[in-house]
């Protein structure tokens, strides 16, 4: 398994959600309660978006709830005539039908949401040994995620980019990556047009700079405006996610998107079961299938628990610093008022959260 | 009721253009719904019955259609990495077919705004074939929507109600509305006017008259939204353009007419409904102006382009010289633009244009051109290079190609089928039982 570029001999990384005993979130990227939600416009906007789409769901349910009892009482019919295997099938059955038929999980009430995700750990369960964990948590409120990258410090050692295919779940078949670590040759600029990011010697390679690429979770999104089911958009944390369940693979928002950020499953996505990370969120590393668009969340599954993104933690220079916008005394705050720093293709008013700077 | 005031003479040749006086015994008591069973009889028997060339023409669509269904059945077994599609070239000949069969399908005004709205006497018969050759682009269209998503199994997600319809704010929406829409008024209209026919009735100008008005803006809308869907991209300076929209429709009402020539010429070839040489002349000249619209719209892009070349300037690079060593489509945009040029040029030569043995070929190729210029020309460059400046080339794969020619069978099917129906009807031969119908051979005996 050869999807990332290694040049040094350390060991990997552990795979795996939860962190190290004993390790604390740090502290930048623990959420702070610092504006109640009522004062957050963000959480405003949301309630309304709720509460309008709650009208909107209904209609959907009341078509759709009849077909889900039908699915359910198929199953119990047929769990209780006996047979385990066919039991088993039927359950199988009755939860994909269910699945087939779910709403957007933006529009869903808690509830809903709850028994979705519990849908998604069962049917799991079904198939393979052991359990997965999908969280179904929401975004803090006060809390908008930053991301900055400090271009003096990163070596192109790409631990990010192994740490993000672990986490995230992501295709090892086509070994998708959602971050693209270019290799810049001094005196070029900051364009990467002309950079190379599929370099395979050592690194760092003299008369070179390192610049990562990713989702910049843009505040305007172009990506999310285009989407003709809604199957993604902006969390109040700021975070732009995908429902892999509604999306309907149309891919005008890999047209839309100005950055690169976002990647098709052109064929079934495989990862081996040994290799799934089991500590999962719908919105984030979940399994997905083929057929669906997905992107970088800044490792949501992560990130609302209060700890770093993957390529942060992974990072061995310190190039990566992450935390809440909101809260003044957090590092990525630090970067943006102490240091010069810029974003990339500004003039299309996508206002990435995503900043670069020098030492 | 005659609401326009037409002359009796010109009344009698415009068909359904005009109401005609109705004589005494021809019109048809029966129950609609009981004529409807009988008309639908009557368009199938059409259909079905024809000639060896006839028939070897259908086997053949159908064949193509088959093997079509062969390749979608791959791409959903293993998805859409059969095709030749990746992260960096996202859409490719399904979408540029698409964005190519939609100014087919807005072409139709060409020929319905002057049959029913200026009242040009020369039109209507051929209007009818114009609005089929909509319903077949139509259909196409949607049929290579729904064979380039990911998850068609999922699509009723975007229907409102049940599903989240993100309108207004996806142009994509529009498109699925206005495309939709105007599919139903190209079915519409003319079933409403055959079927009056059919029965022996003349068509109320005041009921199908606002729906052409209608039909004539959402033509213009179609194409227009269609451009939007790409120009409304800050990520792909190539299509992020102003002129995008203006030069959809300059070259949809160049290679819509075109097609509807050849597809007139044939008609008039092997049936005996008989197209008027004026209709012929008047068609031809229309496809002129739009084509020479095109070009002047072509060099003002390639002169923004090239004249001082910036980086939003790489895919045009791209799509005429090669960029990096990478010039897999250098080779059929020059084509396009030469095959442009030199049929514009012979169109806009009288004499040569009013020669059908000229016109014919030269409308072949002109279509044949703008779809090069306007499919693949137009989609694949958006992509190339990337965001980052990744210049990955793009090749349709054979499961691609098939499922593509698939669904051109299956819209030269249905136009076949439509054109079948509807010259019988409009003919007097196929009238409602019990009504009289006009003496001649049948259209599935000439051929």
């Amino acid at each position: 398994m050869k999807f990332w570029k290694r040049n040094r001999d350390d060991e990997p990384a552990p795979v795996g959600g939860s962190p190290p005993p004993g390790e604390t979130p740090p502290a930048e990227a623990r959420p702070t309660q610092a504006l109640p939600p009522e004062t957050s416009p963000a959480a405003i906007e949301d309630s309304i978006a709720r509460a309008s789409a709650f009208e909107r769901e209904f209609s959907r349910r009341q078509l759709f709830g009849l077909l889900g009892v039908a699915g359910a009482g198929a199953a119990t019919v047929a769990a209780m005539s006996g047979c385990g295997g066919k039991a088993k099938a039927a359950e199988k059955a009755a939860l994909d039908w269910e699945t087939f038929f779910q709403g957007n999980y933006r529009l869903m009430t808690e509830a809903e949401k709850r028994q979705t995700v519990e849908r998604l750990e069962r049917r799991w369960q079904m198939d393979h040994a052991g359990r997965i964990g999908v969280s179904s948590q929401e975004a803090v409120p006060g809390v908008l995620y930053g991301y900055a990258f400090n271009v003096s410090k990163c070596q192109g050692y790409m631990d990010c980019v192994k740490a993000c295919v672990e986490e995230n779940n992501t295709d090892r078949d086509t070994a998708m990556q959602y971050i693209r670590i270019f290799e810049v040759e001094e005196g070029s600029g900051l364009s990467l047009h002309d950079a190379d990011s599929h370099f395979f010697h050592e690194v760092p390679a003299a008369g070179h700079f390192y610049m990562g690429v990713q989702c910049f979770q843009c505040d305007v999104p172009p990506c999310t405006k285009v989407c003709p089911v809604g199957a993604t958009w902006r969390e109040p944390d700021g975070i732009v996610v995908v429902d892999y369940d509604w999306c309907i693979g149309c891919r005008y928002c890999e047209a839309a998107c100005p950055y690169g950020a976002r990647r098709f499953n052109w064929s079934e996505p495989s990862v081996p079961d040994d290799e799934v990370n089991r500590n999962q969120h719908y919105l984030g590393n979940r399994l997905r299938s083929k057929g669906v668009v997905e992107k970088c969340t800044f490792c949501i599954q992560r990130t609302r628990e209060g700890r770093l993104p993957a390529c942060a933690e992974a990072c061995p220079t310190g190039a990566r610093v992450f935390g809440n916008l909101l809260d003044p005394d957090s590092e990525i705050r630090w970067v943006l008022e102490n240091k010069k720093v810029f974003r990339l293709k500004e003039e299309l008013g996508t206002e990435p959260k995503f900043w670069y700077f020098m030492d | 009721m005659v609401l326009h005031g037409l002359e009796a003479t010109s009344a009698a040749d415009a068909g359904y253009a005009a109401d005609e006086p109705v004589a005494e015994g021809t019109v048809s008591r029966r129950p609609a719904w009981r004529d409807l069973g009988s008309f639908v009889a009557d368009g199938l028997r059409e259909a079905t019955t024809g000639g060896p060339v006839y028939h070897l023409w259908m086997g053949g669509l159908t064949l193509l259609m088959l093997i079509g269904s062969w390749g979608y059945w791959t791409q959903l077994r293993h998805g859409l990495a059969v095709t030749g599609m990746n992260d960096h070239v996202s859409w490719g000949l399904y979408i540029s077919n698409f964005t190519f069969l939609v100014g087919l399908a807005a072409a139709a005004v060409m020929l319905v705004l002057p049959a029913y709205v200026l009242k040009d006497t020369d039109f209507p018969r051929a209007v009818l074939i114009g609005e089929g050759v909509a319903v077949a682009a139509l259909v196409m269209c949607l049929g290579f929507v729904t064979v380039d998503v990911g998850g068609p199994h999922r699509l009723w997600h975007m229907i409102p109600g049940i599903g989240y319809f993100n309108w207004p704010d996806s142009m994509l929406t529009w498109d699925v509305l206005v495309l939709n829409g105007y599919l139903a008024l190209n079915l519409l209209i003319p079933f409403y006017i055959l079927f009056s026919r059919y029965r022996g009735r003349s068509p109320k100008k005041a009921l199908y008259l606002p729906f052409v008005f209608l039909s004539v803006g959402w033509a213009f809308g179609i194409h227009l939204v269609t451009a939007f869907l790409y120009a409304g991209l800050p990520a792909r300076p190539f299509w992020n353009n102003a002129l995008l929209g203006p030069r959809f429709l300059a070259s949809a009402f160049a290679a819509g007419p075109a097609f509807i020539l050849v597809a007139l010429w044939a008609i008039r070839r092997w049936t005996d409904y008989d197209i008027q040489r004026d209709t012929f002349r008047k068609l031809a000249l229309i496809a002129t102006v739009a084509a020479q619209v095109n070009l002047v719209m072509l060099i003002s892009e390639l002169f923004k382009e090239f004249y001082h070349p910036t980086e939003h300037s790489a895919s045009a690079i791209y799509l005429f010289f090669g960029l990096g060593g990478a010039d897999d489509l250098v080779p059929w945009i020059w084509t396009a633009v030469i095959v442009n040029v030199l049929c514009t040029l012979i169109l806009t030569i009288h004499p040569l244009r009013r020669n059908l043995r000229v016109l014919i070929p030269v409308c072949a190729a002109l279509f044949v051109a703008i779809w090069i210029e306007k499919g693949m020309g137009l989609i694949v460059p958006g992509f190339i290079p990337g965001p980052w400046g990744d210049v990955v080339e793009y090749h349709p794969t054979g499961v691609e190609i098939a499922v593509t020619m698939g669904i051109w069978a299956l819209g030269l099917f249905l136009f076949t089928v439509l054109v079948r129906v509807a010259l019988p009807v409009e003919l007097g031969r196929a009238r409602a039982p019990g009504l009289p119908t006009n003496p001649g051979r049948t259209v599935s005996e000439t051929t």
